[in-house]
């Protein structure tokens, strides 16, 4: 089996894997990192968003072997040793999160639009999340938490 | 999804070589169809030749009376570059509608102009700006490119290496979007070029992208909205799905057309 390399969360990483492994298989099944979720596994959900390279990706829908050599991050590289990134905070101080299921993505998206647009209208954050689906239907407190996590980043 | 041996040539004639030898080969661009498809177990290859270790796949430059992008550019960049969006804008938009946010920082423009999916937009700007489809053996005009239903002019083992665009003095595409997928229901692409006006439809027909030659005729004369308003197409040979009927999608071809001019000014 090909061998494939990768930066996960800062940390170097290496293991032998069937070429048809997804990423996301790769992060939850050999790396344990189940924080990245598989929700509908045909790439409209958004609930496997991972950073690859610095920009969001839907992690089933791409091979462990495309992101071999890349810096990939996921929703368990935010945290500062155990304090929770000002996107996350957003998020539990606005109950932008319900079951929780679509939650990894949404933060994973929403860091990739305010790493372009910093300070996003409501609007501009609803275009954005065209490709996350929260099955509970929580968006307008979605939408709260990523413009409060934005003015949290913003300082 | 069944196994599969991976592939990463450093060259396009190493990829197309690759893809000789290969008992039954795709090429993998970003993979945005080819994957899901395999997922569902549509597709099996024996071999995906992943073009992505081609350093030179990867780019946008300014043609002087168009833009060139390379085969493995994805659709952020596009959507994205200060080069598309001077010269040709309607472009720039097209490609930051496509799918979703993630999906466009994967999806490339080769990737999608090879699969010639009939609801994809690229297909729609290249034959409405009257692109050259640039692959590793000749250069293909877009009218001859798009031959059918997923189906194209290229042979097995030829990779699109990047496609030119032509500024148009006029441009821009309108999109009836599907709420799910993003995927046109019907999406028109109007420009006024130096060989006269160009009108093409994604989504609509059962033989994917093509033009409507009597609305270019109208538009030849009069460019305005109200030149098209009265031309009526035809429902036979439209896609019925779940989405939308042919008559609904005959009627969305010419108010999609409508607002296309409109937009274009």
């Amino acid at each position: 089996m090909p061998t494939v390399s990768m930066t996960v969360n800062g940390k170097s990483v290496s293991a032998d894997v069937e070429p048809r492994t997804l990423l996301v298989q790769y992060l939850r099944e050999h790396l344990s990192l189940t924080g990245t979720h598989v929700g509908c596994d045909t790439s409209q959900c958004g609930a496997c968003v991972v950073h690859v390279d610095g920009v969001s990706v839907k992690s089933c829908t791409m091979l462990a072997a495309q992101a071999d050599g890349a810096e990939v991050v996921t929703i368990e590289g935010l945290d500062d040793n155990g304090t929770l990134h000002p996107m996350q905070e957003a998020f539990r101080d606005n109950h932008g999160l319900q079951c929780g299921f679509c939650t990894p993505g949404m933060v994973m998206s929403a860091l990739d639009l305010v790493k372009n647009n910093p300070s996003p209208s409501e609007q501009d954050v609803r275009d954005w999340l065209e490709g996350n689906i929260c099955r509970c239907t929580g968006y307008h407190n979605i939408v709260k938490s990523i413009q409060a996590g934005a003015a949290a980043m913003r300082g | 999804m069944y196994s599969f041996n991976h592939q990463l040539p450093n060259s396009v004639a190493a990829a197309s070589s690759a893809l000789g030898s290969a008992d039954d080969g795709k090429f993998l661009a970003g993979g945005m169809t080819l994957l899901p498809t395999m997922k569902q177990r549509l597709a099996s290859p024996s071999d995906l030749i992943d073009l992505a270790g081609i350093g030179d796949l990867v780019g946008i430059s300014d043609s002087g009376d168009g833009v060139v992008i390379k085969a493995m550019t994805t659709h952020a960049a596009v959507a994205g570059s200060s080069v598309v969006q001077a010269k040709i804008p309607a472009l720039a938009a097209l490609a930051g509608g496509i799918g979703d946010p993630a999906v466009r920082n994967r999806g490339t423009i080769g990737g999608s102009v090879a699969n010639n999916d009939p609801a994809a937009d690229y297909p729609a700007a290249c034959l409405g700006l009257g692109a050259t489809i640039v692959t590793n053996k000749r250069e293909i005009g877009a009218d001859d490119f798009f031959t059918g239903l997923f189906e194209t002019a290229l042979e097995e083992d030829e990779v699109i290496t990047e496609v030119r665009f032509p500024a148009a003095q006029k441009a821009a595409y309108q999109k009836f979007e599907n709420p799910a997928s993003r995927y046109a229901i019907v999406g028109v692409f109007v420009a006024q070029t130096a060989g006269g006006a160009r009108v093409a439809v994604t989504g609509a027909s059962q033989d994917g992208v093509g033009r409507i030659s009597e609305m270019e005729q109208a538009l030849g004369g009069n460019w305005s909205a109200d030149a098209v308003a009265n031309i009526d197409v035809p429902a036979d040979g439209l896609n019925t799905d779940i989405h939308a009927s042919a008559a609904y999608r005959a009627h969305l071809v010419t108010t999609m057309a409508k607002r296309a001019i409109a937009a274009a000014g």
